[in-house]
């Protein structure tokens, strides 16, 4: 074919778009390490002699925002709140496609209703309800998470358990499996490439999610988000110094994150939004 | 099988359904009523009618240009986003060496979420803006390219990676039948592989509408609505409406009513259109 030629050209105009990609990132890098009145001023220069400041942006926004009880907050919440909507999820799912009846079709229809409402319709009542439940607390926004997670969650396990052959769950109920022990020892083993789907796009949601937990827990507890636009939002004059250092210490957990399981991400990201 | 299982119905369900009633199905009943009155608490919620759905476009027009400015927004980042994202996907599966490190970078902005995007481009496009004397909140037009350049950043590489599964599934005899019979690259490409990628194409538009029309997180970091409230997109307008006048909420809510009906029906209407010229396989 003709591609042959255009090729070295066409790889050449691929790297430049990773630069690109790549820049902004490291641009906002470059700058943690700057005085804190040389980022504005000159942001697409190196660190010189003058301007290098060492880690004191990062020693000054960690102390500022409490960084790492930011990130322990998000990392727990994340965490159970993912692991809670697994559990409780598929549990519902298999329930809802096996069990047909009234009740269970127009719970179904609520689900998946439930995932083209924007969260502006929702977000004041839901937070006066957290309030007055005492939700307004860590453990509380995960019961919230597998509320609000539930939709999307239930949806993709449902559209997976529909093709499980029935054949499997009546031999089993011969061998005299009450639904329990089918659940955990048969159907949920079988859910795994679904779970781990379930789990990436609920994790991608939660780890950045801002306005839920802002409204419900963001005066007491601060994830990383809130955090973020906290050092933004406040008073006084705002040290970009800081900002520029805790952009980087946010996204690398999420470099971490996505470098170890890129693949299952990919394809999580890919069956996830065809089901979607 | 089904009638045992029937009895087993607070064990599987009762927990989820208990979380989603809390989080979801009291908020939005509740929702809905609370935008025919008027309340600061919820609790002294008064009947008014359709008086805060009047005032959501009379008493300002913040509303209708923020209504106005998310369909801008929306038009031009649904366009982009995919026509880039398609090409890209297109060179990807041309079998040139590195492709997999070039969708890892590609993709890895979409893991960023909103707030840390704002910011990361509130200091280039700043940066670049100096050059001429201004920053962002100079003038809407600033803002809109600003909010246009970050969500392509964010979401080209989602869409990609969905193009790049569709092109990967086309059939391959199809394709090599179209070249037997004499078809040019670019015929081929409008005639047989776009025909044949409507399903993809369906979704990228689907995800790429939903996301630029509900955005904002994105808008409240790099803009915050500046200048004015000119850069305000809807999400934000009914945020600000809530939270920033006493008295408003029940304005707020009707705004957020109208909103969710908004979604719903560009929804609704995307996925029937769509869904009508894909190509039967």
């Amino acid at each position: 074919m003709t591609d042959t030629k255009k090729r070295p050209l066409l790889f050449l105009f691929l790297i430049l778009l990773s630069i690109v990609f790549v820049a902004p990132v490291i641009i906002v890098l470059m700058n943690s390490f700057k005085g804190q009145f040389y980022i504005s001023s000159s942001p697409f220069d190196f660190p010189d002699e003058k301007t290098f400041a060492g880690l004191v942006n990062y020693t000054n926004g960690i102390k500022k925002i409490k960084f790492f009880s930011a990130f322990f907050y998000s990392l727990i919440i994340t965490v159970f709140s993912v692991a809670g909507i697994l559990f409780f999820t598929s549990m519902t799912a298999w329930y809802i496609t096996r069990c047909k009846n009234f009740i269970t079709t127009i719970l179904y229809y609520m689900f998946v209703f439930s995932m083209i409402v924007p969260f502006q319709m929702v977000m004041f009542t839901m937070s006066k309800i957290a309030n007055t439940l005492r939700l307004d607390n860590p453990l509380g926004i995960i019961a919230i998470y597998i509320g609000f997670g539930s939709g999307l969650s239930i949806f993709m396990f449902s559209g997976f358990i529909k093709s499980i052959p029935l054949e499997i769950e009546e031999a089993a109920t011969i061998d005299g499996c009450n639904p329990i022990q089918m659940f955990f020892q048969i159907i949920l083993p079988i859910l795994k490439p679904t779970a781990v789907t379930v789990a990436i796009l609920n994790t991608m949601w939660i780890w950045n999610d801002y306005l839920l937990p802002y409204l419900v827990i963001g005066n007491k507890y601060k994830t990383i988000p809130i955090a973020v636009q906290y050092l933004q939002g406040g008073y006084g004059s705002r040290d970009m110094g800081a900002l520029m250092a805790m952009l980087v210490l946010s996204i690398i957990p999420i470099i971490i994150f996505y470098l170890s399981c890129q693949k299952h991400i990919i394809k999580g990201v890919v069956s996830g939004s065809v089901k979607g | 099988m089904q009638k045992t299982l029937k009895k087993y119905f607070a064990f599987f369900v009762l927990p989820t359904l208990t979380a989603f009633a809390v989080a979801f199905i009291i908020p939005f009943v509740m929702g809905v009523y609370l935008s025919f009155t008027e309340f600061t608490t919820v609790a002294d919620a008064k009947w008014v009618g359709f008086s805060n759905y009047i005032k959501a476009f009379r008493d300002n027009d913040d509303f209708i240009n923020a209504l106005w400015f998310t369909v801008k927004f929306t038009v031009v980042s649904v366009l982009l986003i995919n026509i880039i994202s398609f090409l890209i996907a297109l060179l990807l599966t041309r079998k040139i060496k590195g492709t997999n490190i070039f969708r890892t970078i590609f993709f890895m902005p979409n893991l960023i979420g909103g707030i840390v995007l704002g910011y990361i481009w509130q200091l280039i496009i700043n940066g670049v803006l100096l050059k001429f004397g201004v920053d962002i909140t100079f003038d809407a037009k600033y803002g809109f390219w600003g909010l246009v350049i970050l969500m392509n950043w964010q979401m080209i590489g989602y869409m990609m990676i969905i193009y790049i599964a569709g092109i990967q599934n086309l059939p391959g005899d199809v394709l090599e039948a179209a070249r037997i019979d004499g078809a040019s690259g670019i015929q081929t490409l409008f005639k047989v592989t776009i025909p044949l990628l409507m399903p993809s194409i369906t979704i990228c538009t689907f995800l790429t509408l939903t996301n630029s029309f509900k955005m904002f997180d994105q808008n409240l970091a790099l803009t915050g609505g500046a200048p004015g409230k000119e850069t305000q997109m809807l999400a934000l307008d009914i945020y600000n409406t809530f939270y920033g006048r006493i008295g408003y909420e029940g304005v707020g809510q009707a705004k957020a009513v109208i909103f969710f009906i908004l979604v719903a029906v560009i929804a609704g209407i995307q996925l029937l259109f769509t869904r009508s010229k894909e190509v039967e396989q």
